[in-house]
């Protein structure tokens, strides 16, 4: 009486057909704005993979949105919503700060990169741990003391980067630039020094780290004794109690490992590419990693697709504004939305038809079936 | 297969048939819930329909009541077809349905639950008159069915026993002519069923239909006056109750011969393996729960604690298993004292031979959306043989899982399979199984059959007391007071969280232990 679809159709045709269908909107309404959705859809393609640096700059936004897809679904197993993946990744780029600009000169560049890395995620995981806490101790909800937390994060990003992060004789709210070679390598550069050709882009080392935490992250949840428990805790509190576990720590340590996740998001921004605390550099990417989650269905192999199609439209869009007079930024914007709407709120709503359709090709076979045996 | 019975109904011969359906048929996408149903309920009478769990008579009754729509098939109601699309279309043709979990509002009056949907009914121009109109008709209804119930209590300060004559009087007031209940006796003591009973044959005296959910047959061979089998989906006998017997029904429920009374044959119980004095649980709200429990529970005996659902038997569960500290008193295992000082965690207790078959096993026992080998190492995952303490092993789970499945013949053998996607008897088997293949030295058991089917019972019955046979020492909770009575050695009945004394098995009796569970000593 549940689904009854074999799995090929639930993970792989349904979230296509969803995609599609949100394409299929976005291509009316730029048809009715008076401008061809064939063309368009050409030119984003283009935009996002084709010309020169394409792909770097796609697989550049692709790395954030993995590490806060990964953030957001290493809650979701444990049923914990974490909308502060933004808030986390700005504690994240403070902790860069703060290790770049105090070590900074004074030892190699290489150690303080070394150094970094492990305190973006430490940040992180401070900034999840406490709403985590709250929620376990104090009962108060997950989702409301994340929010919360994500405008503590931004007041506490201003003071710093207005106060005592402020680059000396500066107007602007940003930091003082990192000292020479804190940077975390960028792929063109390493490819270049092996003799091959890549086009300038902003991709760096980080995209390969959010690989190895995809990897990590699928092992934590489904190889681990933890990720048993923290699934345990997601489906039935009442069941991780009886088998023996205190469900209270592990929503604690859930949400830190998920803050450590968003907190690495800004060793792509701040590490890779800016070599500077700025304000607003998260830009938003905590929370499109709630809809990479959702469209990957909380694994690490759906999120890194749906990474590379958020990614894809990030890039791909900016070439729609260059390129058609009607179209602004912003429509890239209601196609994002438009997608976040069929694969997140209405995810099932082709199931029905789906399983109505599969059954009926499948139907005969069954019957023959049965007369057989 | 369509057979008409034969007995004649006591509301006569003339009278059209209340229900009658012919070739009904309902599919959930490749389950045949219902295959060609035909079955025919004589007006006035009481019918009763008996079957496993997942026979289909829920799905059955569903259609009925308008909740589900069938494939295929005709119904027809006091002789004329209908198409029953809703439940409002089920009340409008006058059928009633009386649900197993009781849909009323606790802090409304009995009055206001009655009339909810229907406050207004025609003439009324406001609230206040329809109450008044309601009252004057309920008085006459309850006056008429033997339904004694004050339209003023609050629903919540209600026994369940009276909560149920709300929802029958509900029915009625809604005009319902042909009632159903579904497994109407779950919650009830063996007196308040008793009454239950007397109210039903009432309502067949004034020419009610009933129809009969259930799977006491017991209950049955009391009761009813036609009784109908399901197995399967399929429908495959109609009697006459008068001329069938409770091992006839068993045996056409599960299609092969079963013991309907568990194999039981004395105990030979050995030293003391737990000894509880003077427990005692305060509930949050200063509620006492638990009060001053005492007893000792022996190597190689089942000890059955009976009780209506509510009385303290679940809290009593926790404790003993680690789930929450005691306020007062203790319970000691071998050398390991539990007391409110010196708490222990579950992970503690199991460590001292302690397994614990839950009484919900969906919430508990079980992680319903894990497969069955994921569920099959809840609360062991750590055990060397399944993982170590840091990773988690799916291949050996999986073969753990299997060999639990072979052992205990649980089916589908497919330990790959969604926990929710087996029957309750079979997840019960699998929760059985992890824990009695622990070994344990005690282990508590509660509800161990609960929307279980009559094949597993008798397997589960027969593991329990295998079990003991082999100095495994038992406690077994239960609200089945049958099962209680066949299984346990000592019987210990609680009442408002105390205990009301422990009997032996030679003293115990559904009459003796009925009054003790309604709290008289």
């Amino acid at each position: 009486m549940s689904t009854t679809l074999p799995r090929w159709i639930d993970v792989g045709l349904l979230p296509l057909i969803n995609i599609l269908a949100a394409f299929i909107v976005s291509g009316v309404i730029i048809a009715l704005i008076g401008e061809n959705p064939f063309t368009a859809l050409t030119v984003m393609l283009k935009g996002a993979f084709v010309y020169k640096g394409a792909l770097g700059y796609t697989l550049f936004y692709t790395t954030n949105f993995i590490f806060t897809g990964l953030a957001v679904a290493v809650a979701f197993h444990a049923m914990l919503f974490n909308i502060g993946g933004e808030g986390q990744a700005m504690l994240g780029g403070i902790g860069i700060g703060v290790v770049a600009l105090a070590l900074g000169g004074l030892v190699p560049p290489v150690l303080v990169v070394l150094l970094a890395i492990p305190m973006s995620a430490l940040m992180g995981a401070i900034w999840g741990i406490i709403p985590g806490w709250l929620q376990a101790k104090r009962g108060s909800h997950i989702v409301i003391t994340t929010i919360m937390f994500n405008f503590i994060a931004s007041s506490i990003m201003v003071w710093l980067l207005t106060g005592p992060m402020l680059r000396e004789g500066q107007i602007s709210p940003e930091s003082e630039h990192f000292a020479d070679g804190v940077l975390l390598p960028q792929m063109h550069t390493l490819f270049n020094a092996m003799g091959m050709e890549m086009a300038r882009s902003p991709l760096n080392l980080s995209f390969v780290l959010a690989l190895v935490m995809s990897v990590v992250g699928w092992a934590l949840i489904w190889r681990t004794r933890l990720g048993y428990t923290i699934r345990a805790t997601g489906h039935s509190e009442k069941a991780t109690i009886y088998a023996g576990h205190s469900p209270q720590k592990i929503i604690m340590i859930t949400m830190a490992i998920s803050g450590a996740l968003a907190g690495m998001m800004a060793l792509n921004e701040i590490l890779g590419v800016q070599q500077k605390v700025i304000l607003g550099f998260t830009s938003g990417y905590g929370f499109t990693g709630i809809a990479v989650a959702l469209m990957g269905r909380n694994h690490p192999v759906g999120i890194l697709f749906a990474s590379l199609l958020f990614g894809a439209l990030y890039q791909g869009g900016a070439e729609l504004d260059f390129e058609f007079q009607n179209i602004t930024r912003e429509m890239v914007l209601m196609i994002q939305g438009l997608i976040i709407l069929f694969s997140g709120a209405l995810v099932y709503m082709f199931n029905p038809m789906l399983e109505r359709i599969y059954h009926r090709l499948t139907r005969g076979n069954a019957l023959t079936q049965e007369e057989g045996a | 297969m369509t057979v008409s019975s034969s007995h004649k109904a006591k509301g006569g011969d003339d009278l059209p048939l209340a229900i009658s359906l012919s070739g009904v048929s309902k599919t959930f996408g490749a389950v045949r819930a219902n295959d060609d149903i035909s079955l025919t309920v004589q007006s006035g009478c009481i019918h009763g329909i008996v079957g496993e769990n997942g026979a289909g008579k829920s799905t059955l009754v569903s259609i009925l009541y308008g909740f589900y729509q069938a494939d295929q098939g005709e119904i027809a109601v006091d002789g004329k077809p209908v198409h029953i699309r809703s439940t409002y279309d089920a009340i409008a043709v006058g059928i009633g349905m009386v649900h197993q979990h009781f849909m009323l509002v606790p802090p409304f009056s009995v009055l206001e639950n009655i009339i909810l949907g229907h406050e207004i009914k025609a003439g009324a121009r406001n609230l206040k008159e329809a109450k008044a109109q309601a009252r004057d008709e309920l008085i006459a209804l309850s006056e008429t069915y033997g339904l004694t119930v004050d339209l003023d209590a609050r629903v919540e300060d209600l026994s369940v026993g009276l909560q149920q004559r709300v929802e029958i009087l509900k029915a009625l007031y809604r005009g319902a002519r042909i009632l159903i209940l579904d497994e109407p006796t779950g919650v009830l003591t063996p007196q308040e069923t008793v009454q239950l009973i007397e109210v039903l044959k009432s309502h067949r005296d004034q020419g009610v239909t009933v129809l009969l959910i259930t799977h006491k047959l017991r209950e049955i061979m009391a009761i009813t006056d036609h009784v109908s089998v399901m197995r399967g989906g399929k429908m495959v006998d109609h009697l006459a109750t008068a001329t069938t017997s409770p091992e006839e029904l068993a045996q056409l429920m599960v299609g092969r011969k079963v013991l309907v009374n568990a194999n039981y044959h004395d105990a030979t119980p050995a030293g003391v393996q737990m000894q509880v004095s003077d427990l005692t649980l305060t509930g949050a709200s200063g509620m006492p729960l638990l009060r001053g429990i005492s007893f000792d529970l022996k190597a190689g005996e089942i000890l059955g604690v009976a009780g209506v659902s509510g009385n303290g038997q679940s809290e009593l569960l926790e404790v003993l298993s680690g789930i929450t500290a005691p306020t007062q008193g203790q319970v000691t295992i071998g050398s390991t004292v539990i007391s409110p000082e010196a708490g222990l965690s579950p992970r503690d207790i199991k460590a001292l031979g302690v397994a614990h078959v839950p009484e919900d096993r969906h919430a508990m026992g079980m992680v319903l959306p894990f497969t069955a080998a994921e569920s099959a190492a809840l609360g062991y995952e750590d055990q060397p043989a399944l993982g170590t303490s840091m990773w988690f092993r799916p291949a050996a789970i999986e073969d753990h899982c299997a060999s639990l499945m072979r052992d205990y013949d649980i089916r589908p053998g497919n330990p790959k399979l969604k926990s929710n996607l087996f029957s309750g008897g079979n997840q019960q088997k699998l929760v059985l199984a992890r824990e009695m293949s622990a070994a344990p030295r005690i282990l508590l058991v509660g509800q161990p059959t609960r929307g279980v089917d009559i094949g597993a019972i008798e397997f589960i019955h027969q593991q329990l007391i295998d079990m003991r046979d082999q100095g495994c020492a038992i406690l077994l909770i239960s609200v089945e007071l049958d099962e209680i009575l066949s299984l346990s050695d000592r019987v210990m009945v609680m009442n408002a969280g105390q205990s009301m004394g422990i009997v032996n098995k030679a003293d115990a009796n559904a009459q003796s232990i009925g009054l003790m569970m309604a709290g008289v000593q």
